[in-house]
């Protein structure tokens, strides 16, 4: 087994109270006992290790911090440290949690009918069935609203036309919860994966996040009963705010790839010698491995803070930008920078933070890329919107 | 009956471990201490029997700094029903001491059919509590279990040991000490993590007197050696056993 200790110069771990330790803990031995050893072969095959699932399921963490049907019901800042874990293993597994709980289970918890939240939840909580959250339009990514995707409505049915792209898990699913214009506004819509005139088809080529699914839903006059439609969902909003939970959740799992990185790329400056030193001993390797802990504290502790305001119930959408934006950058540059201090053996998959690094440039780009986060902090402090 | 699972904190065996400044045991600032992996063995055993219906409840015991409610409160999110802490703040405690703080917490309650405890720490590694423990309670004792049958007043027990394994039948209460092999220890889950929170907790405190044994000094092993290629091929051969010989002094 790969050692593994996270960094956390700041003592980050005291102001965790034992049972957010306890599952950030059992997290940690989940994937370093059950991802770690599956990860580099399912990363080299771009496939996602569905064999995970039902142990993920029976663990407690999809929808972990939903109340009731099946779900754990933890505070967000355990949710937020459960997906640091899961992080630091492959991005790609923590973003199948991240979809399953925050993109899928939330809104169906949110904006679902009761009967809706009774068929899903449950069976969606052990992982028996598996969902997608189709968004992301081949001509639409960071400005949604000018999405095409159609519903229609007709008889006790709606008629669904359009096409999401860079949909996680999408070929996967067993239903997707497509964002569409009914009668101009944006409604969610719940689209069994079965129904006539549906195809995923997965995008190929990608070198990033490979041990996840990325597919393409392809919806030609796609019937679905008029109960699928989400009754609470309303307007683009309402698919922001499964943003919003799964940007939390990213804010965290940055951290734990940035962890990773750090942990892999000071183990190897201390053994490895060259010119008669180890390469921990040279200034310019310090200065490195320095600047990553530096911004990995900084980021743990953005992270626990906007935990801690998640739990209050008085967070609001632009502290998750800024802690999605941070984070994720300096996760990214923390993965360059170990995969430039192991030298040669930073680009092979026997280490862990090229595999990081690959990963972590679609997380600078999905739920929000770096720079949208930026427009959205900068009309906070601004109040002048810069989008178009 | 009730079973017994003794619990211990130590520091996972991938830390990077230093030296107090003073030598008299580990620096623990930043370590983040886990339970014992063998003790992690013996709580899933109860656990397991417990699910089997041949317990009816499993207490786990430990003796240790206040943060050791940590790896107790993960034993009852594996499953366990309460837990005793058993406090001492001393860095380092000798094993006849624990044994006997242990036996006294044990002796509090009634009932109890089993003790598990883990072989060893992977920290301390003296083997020698589970033993101690048994003797004090004037219990019988097998160690290095890899096997547990509970039948009527008695358990059926399998031990591997050097060159040989073992069927054991003994008589219960005992003290069993688990090895590698015995089981899996299950993840807790995230529910039972939130459920553990509400399990009952109690605290004890023991008087453990003099101590018997102090820790006088503590030092890393000595940095190994570079190796040495003495030379290639079929050739080499005799300088090689030339220098196990005389310098290495393995032959
Ligand atoms: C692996 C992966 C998985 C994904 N999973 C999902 C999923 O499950 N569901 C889903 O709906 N989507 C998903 N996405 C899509 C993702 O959310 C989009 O890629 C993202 O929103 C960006 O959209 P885009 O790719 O169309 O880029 P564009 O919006 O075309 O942006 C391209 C560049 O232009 C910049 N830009 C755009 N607008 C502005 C502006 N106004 N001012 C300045 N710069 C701007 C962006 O910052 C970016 O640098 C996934 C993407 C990836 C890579
Ligand atoms: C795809 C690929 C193809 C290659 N092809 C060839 C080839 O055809 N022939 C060949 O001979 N080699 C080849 N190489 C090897 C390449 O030249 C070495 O990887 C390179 O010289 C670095 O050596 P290293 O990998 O051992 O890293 P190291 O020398 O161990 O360096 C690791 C890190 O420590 C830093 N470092 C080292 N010394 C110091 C110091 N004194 N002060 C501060 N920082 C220091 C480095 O900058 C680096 O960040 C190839 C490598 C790759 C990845």
């Amino acid at each position: 087994m790969d050692p593994y200790e996270a960094p956390d110069l700041y003592r980050v771990d005291e102001m965790l109270d034992d049972e957010e330790r306890q599952i950030r803990d059992t997290v940690r031995s989940f994937v370093s006992e059950k991802v770690m050893p599956v990860i580099e072969h399912h990363f080299d095959a771009g496939t996602f290790p569905k064999e995970l699932i039902p142990e993920i399921g029976e663990l407690g963490l999809l929808g972990a911090n939903l109340e009731g049907y099946g779900c754990a019901g933890v505070s967000s800042t355990a949710y937020g440290l459960m997906m640091q874990e899961l992080e630091r293993g492959d991005s790609g597994v923590r973003s199948f949690v991240s979809v399953q709980g925050s993109l899928v289970m939330y809104p169906i918890h949110t904006f679902g009918s009761d009967e809706q939240k009774e068929q899903w939840l449950p069976a969606m909580a052990t992982g028996e069935k598996i969902g997608c959250f189709g968004l992301t339009e081949p001509d639409h990514g960071s400005d949604p609203s000018g999405m095409e995707t159609r519903a229609v409505a007709d008889g006790d049915e709606f008629v669904l036309n359009g096409t999401k792209r860079w949909i996680t898990n999408g070929s996967i699913s067993h239903v997707a919860i497509v964002w569409a214009k009914l009668d101009g506004q944006v409604r969610g819509f719940l689209v069994e994966t079965d129904r006539p005139g549906f195809t995923a088809r997965d995008i190929p080529g990608k070198w990033s996040l490979r041990a996840s699914v990325t597919s393409e839903l392809i919806m030609e006059d796609v019937r679905i009963p008029k109960s699928n439609l989400l009754p609470k969902s309303d307007g683009l909003k309402s698919a922001l705010m499964c943003l919003n939970s799964a940007r939390f959740g990213i804010a965290f799992g940055a951290v734990g790839a940035a962890q990773a990185c750090f942990d892999e790329a000071l183990r190897y400056a201390k053994a490895r010698t060259q010119f008669d030193k180890p390469l921990a001993a040279f200034q310019l390797v310090q200065n490195k491995l320095v600047w990553m802990v530096n911004e990995i504290t900084k980021g743990q502790l953005l992270a626990l803070r906007l935990g801690r305001m998640k739990d209050a119930g008085t967070v609001k959408h632009y502290q998750i930008s800024l802690a999605k934006r941070n984070n994720v950058w300096m996760a990214l540059e923390s993965a360059r920078k170990a995969r430039d201090i192991l030298g040669a053996s930073g680009v092979t998959y026997e280490y862990h933070c090229g595999r990081h690094m690959a990963n972590l440039e679609s997380v600078y780009t999905y739920e929000g890329t770096h720079d949208i986060h930026a427009l959205i902090v900068g009309q906070q402090i601004t109040g002048s919107a810069a989008f178009a | 009956m009730k079973v017994v699972v003794c619990c211990k904190r130590v520091p996972p065996t991938d830390a990077r471990i230093k030296v107090a400044s003073d030598g008299s045991g580990i620096d623990e600032e930043g370590v983040q201490f886990v339970l014992n992996p063998y003790d992690e063995f013996a709580v899933e055993e109860a656990v397991k029997l417990k699910e089997a219906g041949k317990a009816e409840e499993v207490i786990v015991v430990g003796v240790g700094p206040a943060d050791t409610a940590a790896v107790l409160k993960n034993a009852l999110a594996m499953g366990a029903d309460r837990a005793v802490l058993v406090k001492d703040d001393a860095g380092y405690r000798d094993p006849l001491s624990i044994a006997r703080a242990l036996a006294d917490a044990i002796g509090a309650e009634e009932g109890v059919g089993l003790v598990l405890c883990g072989r060893q720490s992977v920290d301390q590694q003296s083997l020698a509590v589970g033993p101690m423990l048994a003797t004090i309670a004037g219990m019988g004792c097998v160690m290095d279990v890899v096997k547990v049958e509970v039948g009527d007043g008695t358990a059926s027990v399998h031990r591997e040991a050097e060159g040989r394994s073992e069927d054991i039948e003994v008589k219960l209460p005992a003290v069993l000490t688990a090895q590698r092999g015995l089981n899996e220890p299950r993840y807790a889950k995230l529910k039972e993590i939130l459920k553990a929170k509400k399990k009952p907790f109690a605290e004890r405190e023991f008087d453990f007197g003099e101590p018997r044994a102090t820790i006088e000094k503590l030092s890393p092993p000595p940095e190994r050696q570079a190796g040495k290629i003495v030379g290639d091929g079929p050739g080499a051969v005799p300088e090689l056993v030339k220098l196990l010989r005389d310098e290495a002094k393995v032959l």
